[in-house]
């Protein structure tokens, strides 16, 4: 009607109705509680696959290292006064990324044990999310490796035998022993390992679908790199450290890895251990490995190069989850080494 | 097919909100019984006013003046009498001086008579521009009489006219491309005049295709020997329209950081300005009205409207039916760029490109959360600056150590802030370092 009723009409509504703040007033609709999710939903399929490999242990495994991260996390938050984020599905993350490599065989209690190093001593004590910046998940295996050698070395559960599924996918199922196969190459040597795990494509099939011991979550390859296809396909990681990692590992495998040099098997050596997991999961983590693109490579040829090292001349079979710890401290180097391009700097010395 | 151009990093692709306008055609907005005209219209010195408190005034009347300094002329858009000579909210600033005029309803419409520019000299046309009052109407501001006299030493070569209007919900300039086609390439063929050059390019996103086409034959029709006027066809990204992204896209050339574009030889102008241009060359009609979109789900009816400078946003409310439930955020400016008012007495200046009124599910108001480096921003940042490395030392209170990473590059296009899962308001964070962190 009247301009002095449409006014007063408007008076009426407090003014702070209206949302006052600088631009952008648009922002895109994602958002890390969305990107944790997406991640964690990733790993649901090999987890899937594991609780039918290994047994119902496997699930129990992982249901208390995730409800011990989340529970850690909301203790720690309250614990140093800091607003509770676990809604955002970081430590749920980092509980299913923590059960992934642990053995399926050990007790409940070290998923606890390990949550609580891991979360409150390696990622709030370190400054919480964003600020930490070893890979909570992995530090949580170092330190069960470190403080559980036995455990975290022997509780190997064998593949379920004779489940229809996986008869025509892998070959030499009954000859599967209860040592993982980096470890039995490692101490005994290609010969029983071809014994034990047998060769040729029945390998590469068994080791690619996940028939193998090993780690509850990294024995699929097949289903980690399904996963790890989405998450590029979404954005959420990028080829530069899967592919400069997983190839830095196939390369020196090949040149190094056998009786003389260029002999090594490097498919193998991408599917042995947690390699594709560490690749696709692990490094990929934002937190600690470097944002920038160049940066992303040179972390990955980094940690192919680790793991390979410690693969073959360290005194463990597996050496992704050191490798990974070792340059995850480097990350910050490295992006201050590689700076993004700039768009055209000043004339008389960019500064 | 024919590739489109862009520029070579970054940008981002928000939701494009066009639909609700573009089929709108420039709608004339009647007059309220009121305008307010802030005196700084433009970076630079604001106007002194020329004009005295009960004075009659025509339409199109001087009432303001820059003596002293960078600035422009202002110009009364309807006769009337000044009410008040005082002050009034400003979008971006607290409150600045302005003149209220109330409106005479009985007056005559000022004619103005058609007038042949070709005879005219350069230092002519550029007085024209000047006596205008036209400012780049495109959103900065700057006096345009001031950009189309670039420094002796650096020679230009081309012009190039900005049609991309890359910020979402706008569709002004494509309207105005639309419906003032042959106006615009005249005006482009008046700058080509005064910068004493041939080449002009008219760079318009892919996303409006008619006005591609409009503006083709346009610019075909009046091509001749002296002046030649191409439009170039760009791929849909934001931020397309920023003036370095755009000569880059266009030429290939790089505006180094602190330069002007005249440093590689380029003039850019809005479409509208051109159109203004030739307003004030043509007609000598100074620049008192301009189009700007009305769009959002909180308005009654979007509208693209032609309105006189000094239209409040409360007029322009009523006009347009009221505002709906939901209404969050009331922007000056496009989404991206554009300023939140609290307040419905803005008036609009030259600068107003449009006004949003937003609800809740358009906008974005979660709060942010801390950075966990996942460098989206790095990639989206047209310029190959660090924004999360900014924030973090902003928040670190390291804010003069922010050099490095490229801080007073930032034209804070928000494409930092529009990518990150975080939420985190990186381009306050840059403003607030630019702030901290004086150049030496």
């Amino acid at each position: 009607m009247s301009k002095q009723q449409t006014l007063d009409d408007q008076s009426a509504a407090p003014a702070s109705l209206w949302k006052v703040s600088t631009s952008p007033h648009l922002k895109s609709n994602e958002s890390v509680e969305k990107i944790m999710w997406t991640v964690v939903a990733c790993l649901v399929p090999p987890l899937i696959l594991s609780v039918f490999v290994f047994g119902i242990q496997t699930l129990l495994i992982t249901a208390v290292s995730v409800v011990s991260c989340v529970v850690v996390e909301w203790a720690s938050q309250k614990l140093l006064g800091r607003p509770v984020t676990i809604k955002d599905g970081s430590a749920v993350l980092t509980g299913m990324l923590m059960a992934f490599v642990i053995p399926p065989g050990v007790s409940p209690l070290l998923p606890i044990l390990a949550a609580i190093f891991a979360i409150y001593i390696g990622k709030h004590l370190l400054g919480g999310i964003g600020y930490n910046f070893f890979n909570p998940a992995l530090l949580g295996r170092a330190f069960l490796l470190a403080s559980f050698p036995v455990a975290m070395t022997s509780a190997w559960l064998p593949p379920v035998k004779n489940l229809a599924i996986f008869s025509y996918l892998g070959g030499a199922v009954d000859a599967v022993s209860t040592a993982t196969p980096l470890a039995v190459m490692k101490e005994k040597g290609m010969v029983a390992f071809t014994e034990a795990f047998g060769s040729g494509s029945d390998l590469y099939g068994s080791f690619f679908f996940g028939w193998r011991p090993g780690c509850i979550g990294e024995t699929s390859g097949f289903l980690l790199v399904l996963g790890g296809l989405y998450l590029l396909y979404r954005g959420y990681i990028s080829w530069h450290i899967p592919v400069s990692l997983l190839g830095t590992i196939a390369v020196l495998t090949w040149i190094f890895g056998g009786e003389g040099y260029l002999t090594g098997d490097p498919l193998l050596a991408v599917l042995s251990g947690g390699a594709i997991l560490g690749a696709f999961y692990m490094a990929t983590d934002y937190v600690t490995s470097p944002s920038n693109k160049t940066a992303k490579i040179f972390f990955g040829i980094g940690v192919g190069a680790l793991t390979v090292l410690i693969r073959m001349k360290g005194g463990y079979p597996e050496g992704i989850c050191y490798a990974i710890l070792l340059m995850n401290p480097l990350s910050t180097v490295l992006d201050g080494w590689f700076k993004p391009v700039r768009f055209a700097p000043p004339v008389g010395g960019a500064k | 097919m024919k590739s489109l151009l862009t520029f070579p990093k970054g940008g981002i692709h928000p939701p494009e909100c066009k639909a609700q306008t573009q089929s709108l055609g420039i709608e004339i907005m009647p007059v309220p019984d009121e305008l307010e005209l802030i005196l700084g219209q433009h970076i630079g010195a604001p106007c002194q006013p020329t004009v005295a408190k009960r004075e009659e005034i025509v339409e199109g009347g001087l009432i303001g003046e820059v003596l002293k300094g960078l600035g422009v002329p202002l110009h009364a858009p309807v006769a009337g009498k000044v009410k008040d000579i005082g002050s009034s909210v400003h979008p971006v600033r607290v409150s600045v001086p302005s003149i209220t005029l109330t409106v005479n309803r009985e007056a005559e419409a000022t004619h103005y008579e058609k007038e042949a520019w070709q005879g005219l000299d350069s230092a002519e046309l550029l007085a024209r521009v000047h006596n205008g009052g036209i400012i780049g109407i495109g959103g900065a501001g700057f006096p345009t009489h001031v950009k189309l006299k670039p420094p002796a030493n650096s020679p230009v070569d081309t012009l190039i006219l900005n049609g991309a209007e890359c910020e979402p919900y706008i569709t002004a300039d494509h309207r105005a491309m639309l419906e003032y086609s042959e106006e615009i390439v005249e005006g482009s063929k008046i700058i080509l005049k005064i910068l004493g050059i041939k080449e002009c390019h008219i760079g318009i996103e892919n996303n409006k295709p008619d006005a591609i086409q409009a503006m083709t034959q346009a610019a075909e029709k009046a091509s001749s020997p002296d002046a030649s006027v191409k439009v170039r066809t760009l791929q849909v990204k934001y931020p397309q329209g920023s003036e370095k992204q755009l000569i880059h896209a266009v030429t290939g050339r790089k505006v180094p950081a602190m330069a002007l574009p005249s440093a590689v030889g380029v003039v850019v102008q809005n479409v509208s300005t051109a159109k203004a241009i030739y307003d004030a060359v043509v007609y000598r009609k100074p620049l008192y009205e301009k189009v700007i979109t009305v769009a959002g789900k909180g308005i009654g009816r979007p509208a693209n409207l032609l309105v006189k400078i000094g239209t409040k946003v409360s007029d322009i409310v009523e006009y347009l039916g009221g505002t709906q439930p939901g209404l969050t955020k009331i922007i000056l400016g496009g989404p991206m760029m554009g300023f939140a008012v609290s307040n419905l007495d803005v008036p609009v200046t030259k600068t107003t490109s449009a006004v949003l009124f937003l609800t809740e599910d358009e906008v974005d108001t979660k709060p942010h959360s801390q950075c966990i480096r996942c460098g989206w921003c790095l990639e989206a940042c047209p310029m190959g600056l660090e924004p999360k490395e900014i924030a973090l030392h902003v928040e670190a209170n390291k804010a003069e150590a922010t050099e490095p990473f490229g801080v007073f590059d930032c034209f804070e296009c928000g494409s930092c802030a529009y990518v990150c899962p975080a939420k985190r308001p990186l381009v306050q964070f840059v403003r607030l370092a630019k702030m901290k962190a004086k150049r030496p």
